[in-house]
């Protein structure tokens, strides 16, 4: 689960971590409230919104004056932003962050990650603040300095200490980076986080550490435990159907393609939306339907997938374990019959019952196509998707 | 012969009379499982499906000589109660479980390399469908009918990907020697390679059949062991063509986040390693029957 930037600072600034002052706002009026609250002379408004890249794409504006403040918060307020990380459709703009902006003479980069590979946290920080950690890679590898966390001891004061030395900070400043660092550290595992990005953190002339940017990612697993986070989970910043299936328990991805799928399981689900792809098809989505799937859910998820207008087929792959296929067969009828489905519906049904679940198809008079394997139930999806609609 | 599990593998059931571990402990017993009792704290000493009920592992292991488990444990405690179970000497645990916060199993990571290796837990998941060894025994949660008894050896991440597998060899008139799923978690117990090591060793086991998805190291870094230390032929596939970047699909693992991490750029690495790659999920069975067929014909 993703937040937005000024919820990350609310966790990070309770852990001790330095930030410019700021304040969130839902409209112009507030902004402009915000800045005069906050005082200084130059602030920044930045869209609050779940995607990197904002500054490019007109997101975040340097302002002098409170008129400027306003025109900013105006400009931001109730559009969409795009940018390169948020895909073509963009990310609705509901609330802008007015921060303080401090002068500063140094950017860097600070950030924390659950690396898969360590099976740790590794910690990567580097000199060339501001500029993407993949261009940084690409660019500056030598810049990188990484730390990769033992987890029975938590991280060093060492450890942050010779981040802060190798980013060539002077004594002076030492001490403060490893109360950031540490900060975010603790920030990072007290909330169950999977990444924690500051970019750029940055030395104020001042002489002060401060992050001017936060993003955070959660564990959907651990949200359990962690309940403020998951109160700031922000719906308006997700594809709508998707946020409609995960509130049916099902796991949904929407698709450019042209073929629904309804699958159980994960890697099938991939495999079946692969083999869509190899017959020469294109799938609409990914959707696990997930084990034991009552009829009730096999229905929603024929109602989210067919709520897609590009989808002119739906493939129905099913290979019962904990399912049973009689079950899955009449929530498919359930479903049929409820829903206008409108389109060519191709079933396979494979595992547990797989006999019963068939009858079920076979006498329930639906217009459905069945197929035995993988391989089949995909061609023939393609071959109907292709077909003009009024042959359903 | 089989890795991992066999008819005598003496085994138990943690989290044993809740609803899945009622529910699959019975179907595994009706496998021939050698199911010899299970753990719920605060439960020791009842009776459940015939066997006895033990509130802590360690007693478990004691009365019965237990040797491996499988757990149903709640996300919420499962982490400690793999950690229960290694501490108790269990060779191998293997967790159903799904939905374990990544950071706990960080933690089970590291609590299990405490030990020896010659007496450390071997855990396979969490978030998989488990293991099987057909006609010998079943700890996991597939339908035990699909599987013949053969001689190739199947690891994958997906469960459910890994039934479709089972039933294309079937099909095929070929069986399975152990079939593993690894879990489609961030974090898993034991990866790939721990089993292809296995299997490797297994002379019962003539060719592997590997299973990724997008997202993580392990099928590269499996790939590359395979090429250095495996005599046997390995044919591998790996799920998620059509994936886009930094969309979760489905398994907290199943993310594209960087290099190496797309369906495309595994399956080429796979390759220049020297493995059979299956050209689409329809054609698991087929390539490796023929994969098999030369490798035999060779030898």
């Amino acid at each position: 689960m993703d937040i937005h930037e000024y919820q990350a600072k609310e966790i990070l600034q309770k852990a001790g971590v330095g930030l410019p002052r700021g304040a969130v706002a839902f409209s112009a009026e507030q902004a402009v409230y915000a800045a005069t609250e906050l005082g200084g002379w130059r602030w920044v408004v930045k869209a609050q919104v779940h995607a990197g890249a904002r500054g490019k794409a007109g997101g975040i504006k340097l302002c002098q004056t409170y008129h400027e403040v306003r025109e900013a918060a105006e400009g931001m307020l109730g559009r969409t932003l795009v940018t390169h990380q948020t895909g073509p459709q963009g990310k609705p703009v509901q609330r802008v962050y007015v921060e303080v902006a401090d002068p500063f003479e140094k950017e860097f980069y600070l950030s924390f990650v659950l690396d898969r590979k360590e099976e740790r946290v590794r910690v990567i920080a580097s000199r060339d603040g501001g500029m993407e950690i993949e261009q940084i890679a690409a660019e500056r590898p030598d810049s990188l300095i990484q730390i990769i966390v033992e987890p029975a001891v938590g991280m060093q004061q060492f450890e942050a200490r010779e981040i802060a030395f190798r980013l060539g900070l002077g004594i002076k400043q030492v001490q403060s980076a490893v109360q950031t660092i540490l900060g975010c550290y603790r920030a990072f595992r007290d909330h169950d986080a999977t990444m924690l990005e500051i970019n750029p953190l940055v030395l104020t002339k001042d002489g002060r550490i401060l992050a001017l940017d936060a993003k955070m990612s959660f564990d959907d697993n651990a949200l359990f435990r962690q309940r403020k986070v998951a109160d700031m989970h922000d719906p308006a910043q997700e594809d709508p159907r998707e946020a409609q299936a995960a509130e049916h328990h099902l796991n949904y991805v929407g698709l450019d393609g042209t073929i629904g799928c309804i699958v159980n399981g994960a890697g099938l689900a991939m495999a079946t939306m692969d083999m869509i792809k190899y017959a020469g098809g294109e799938p609409a989505n990914f959707l696990d339907v997930g084990g034991g799937a009552s009829a009730e859910r096999v229905a929603t998820a024929f109602r989210l997938v067919l709520s897609d207008k590009n989808v002119n087929a739906v493939l129905v792959n099913i290979f019962a374990g904990i399912n049973r296929c009689d079950w899955v067969a009449e929530g498919v009828v359930k479903a049929v019959k409820e829903t206008n489905i409108g389109v060519p519906l191709v079933v396979r049904l494979a595992g547990t019952n797989v006999e019963a679940g068939r009858k079920i198809l076979r006498e329930s008079g639906i217009n459905l196509y069945t197929a035995e394997s993988l391989t089949e139930a995909a061609k023939i999806a393609v071959e109907v998707s292709k077909q003009p609609k009024t042959a359903a | 012969m089989s890795i991992l599990i066999n008819k005598s593998t003496k085994i138990l059931i943690q989290g044993f009379t809740g609803d899945k571990g009622t529910f699959h402990g019975r179907e595994a017993i009706e496998y021939g499982t050698n199911i010899v009792g299970g753990v719920t704290p605060g439960k020791g000493g009842q009776t459940h499906l015939d066997r006895p009920v033990f509130n802590t592992v360690k007693e478990a292991v004691e009365a019965t000589g237990a040797e491996a488990s499988i757990t149903f444990v709640a996300p919420p405690y499962c982490a400690d109660a793999i950690m229960e179970g290694a501490d108790a000497g269990l060779k191998l645990i293997c967790a159903i479980t799904d939905g374990i916060p990544a950071q706990d199993m960080m933690r089970v990571k590291r609590y299990l390399r405490r030990y020896p290796k010659d007496r450390r837990t071997l855990l396979v998941g969490p978030n998989c469908a488990g293991i099987i060894s057909p006609g010998e025994a079943m700890l996991g949660i597939m339908p035990g009918n699909i599987y013949a008894k053969g001689h190739v050896g199947v690891v994958s991440r997906s469960g459910t990907l890994g039934y479709e597998a089972a039933e294309q060899l079937k099909a095929l008139g070929l069986g399975i020697s152990t079939s593993v799923g690894i879990g489609g978690d961030p974090i898993n117990g034991s990866s790939f390679l721990d089993h292809l090591a296995l299997f490797e060793q297994d002379p019962d086991t003539y060719a592997v059949l590997m299973i990724g998805e997008i997202g993580g190291p392990q099928e590269a870094e499996a790939a590359a062991w395979i090429q250095k230390n495996m005599t046997k032929p390995v044919v591998g596939y790996v799920a998620g063509l059509t994936a886009p970047k930094g969309r979760r699909m489905g398994h907290a693992g199943a993310i594209i986040s960087g290099e190496g991490d797309s369906a495309k750029e595994k399956a080429e690495i796979m390759q220049s390693y020297g493995l059979t790659v299956a050209p689409s999920p329809g054609e698991l069975g087929s390539t490796m029957a023929r994969v098999l067929e030369n490798h035999l014909r060779a030898a």
